[in-house]
C-alpha cells in the first residue's frame, strides 16, 4: 500500500472536502493528489497560522477541513489553536509529517521533532500515531468523527518511518 | 473619525453580508452598535481575521466583510498573498487602521510609516479603496473580486461593554446564520 496514496483514501474517506498545506518533503505526493481532487479545496498557505485560521472560516462555512503540515509548524500555531479553536471549540484534522523522528537525517529537525507531543499536549489535543498505512486507513476517518463530535483538533502524526 | 464611526457607517450600508470581525474594541463597538447573528466576534487569535474571512468566502457563496486592524494585518500579511492568490469573488477586506494597537493602550505600529494599501496593490489586487472622512460601500458591494478598502481612522476605543456572548454561542448563532 502505497502511503500518500493511502492518506489520501482516508481523507476522502472521512469526506474531508477543504484542504490547507504548506509542503514537506514527506508530504508532496499527497498535496498533488489533493490538488487535483475536484471536489477538494485546496489552500497553499504561506504559514500554518493562516492555514488553520482559514480552515475555521470553512469550517463555518460548512466544509470538513484538513491541514496538511510538518511538525514545525506546530510550532508556528500554538496560540491560533488555543484562542481560536479551543475558545470556540471547532474541529480540524491535523496531517502531520513528524520530522526528527527516528531515522532523521536534519539534525535541526530534532529539537521540535521532540517538542511535538509535549506541544499537543499541552493543548489537549488528542492524536493519533499510525505506524503502516493500514492502521491510518482505519484511524483517520474515525479520527475526523472524534474531532467533528467533539468540537476540537485532531492530529495525525507520521514519523519518517511511516514514509 | 473615530473607528466606532467608520465601523457604523460600514454597517448601515450592508445587508445580510456575514461579517468577521477583529479581536478587542473592534468587536466590541459593532456589537453595541448592532449586534446580528451573521457577526461573527473574535475574542482571541489577533491576526486571522483575514484569514477567517478568506476560509468563508471560499466555503460558501454569500459576500463575507472582513473588519481587520493594521496591527492585525502586519501580524499575518502573508495573507494579503494567499487571497489575492486565491482570488475570491466574495470578499471585502477592510482595514481599519490607526495606525496603533489601540487595544492594548495605543502603542505605534509600522503603519504610521508602510502605507498598508500600497502593500496590497503591490501583492496585485486591483480594487482598493481608501476612505477617510464619508465611506461609500454602493461600488464595493457590485464587484465580484477581492477587495482591499483602506478607512484611516484615529486612535482611541469607545466606552463600549465587553461582549456578553460565550464564544461557543457566537460560533452556534453564526453557522446557523450561514446555514439559511
Amino acid at each position: 500500500m502505497d502511503s500518500s496514496q493511502t492518506i489520501y483514501q482516508a481523507l476522502k474517506n472521512a469526506g474531508i472536502n477543504f484542504v490547507v498545506s504548506l509542503p514537506c518533503v514527506n508530504l508532496g505526493k499527497l498535496m498533488e493528489m489533493v490538488d487535483c481532487d475536484r471536489d477538494i479545496i485546496h489552500v497553499p498557505v504561506t504559514r500554518e497560522e493562516e492555514g488553520f485560521g482559514i480552515c475555521a472560516g470553512a469550517y463555518l462555512g460548512g466544509k470538513k477541513t484538513t491541514i496538511l503540515m510538518q511538525n514545525s509548524g506546530l510550532g508556528n500555531s500554538v496560540n491560533v489553536l488555543a484562542s481560536l479553536y479551543k475558545l470556540y471549540q471547532l474541529p480540524i484534522l491535523m496531517i502531520i509529517s513528524h520530522r526528527g523522528t527516528e531515522g532523521e537525517f536534519m539534525n535541526a529537525q530534532v529539537p521540535m521533532g521532540k517538542a511535538t507531543t509535549g506541544v499537543l499536549d499541552a493543548l489537549e489535543i488528542a492524536y493519533f500515531n499510525p505506524k503502516t498505512p493500514e492502521n491510518a486507513l482505519k484511524i483517520i476517518p474515525e479520527a475526523w468523527t472524534l474531532a467533528e463530535m467533539g468540537n476540537a483538533p485532531v492530529g495525525i502524526l507520521l514519523e519518517i518511518s511511516f514514509w | 473619525m473615530e473607528r466606532i464611526e467608520a465601523i457604523q457607517q460600514i454597517t448601515e450600508q450592508l445587508n445580510d453580508e456575514l461579517i468577521i470581525c477583529n479581536i478587542g474594541f473592534p468587536s466590541r463597538e459593532l456589537y453595541a452598535i448592532k449586534d446580528s447573528p451573521n457577526n461573527f466576534y473574535m475574542l482571541g487569535s489577533m491576526g486571522m481575521a483575514s484569514s477567517i474571512g478568506l476560509g468563508l468566502a471560499l466555503a460558501q457563496e454569500r459576500k463575507v466583510v472582513v473588519l481587520d486592524g493594521d496591527g492585525s494585518l502586519l501580524m499575518n500579511m502573508g495573507s494579503l498573498v494567499t487571497i489575492f492568490n486565491q482570488n475570491p469573488v466574495n470578499l471585502i477586506l477592510v482595514v481599519l487602521d490607526n495606525e496603533c494597537y489601540g487595544s492594548t493602550g495605543s502603542q505605534c505600529s509600522y503603519a504610521s510609516t508602510v502605507n498598508l494599501s500600497r502593500v496590497a496593490e503591490a501583492v496585485g489586487f486591483k480594487n482598493l479603496f481608501l476612505f477617510q472622512n464619508e465611506i461609500d460601500f454602493s461600488e464595493i458591494l457590485d464587484i465580484n473580486e477581492p477587495i482591499f478598502v483602506h478607512v484611516k481612522v484615529e486612535e482611541g476605543n469607545a466606552n463600549v461593554p465587553v461582549i456578553d456572548m460565550e464564544p461557543e454561542d457566537i460560533k452556534i448563532r453564526f453557522m446557523d446564520d450561514v446555514k439559511g
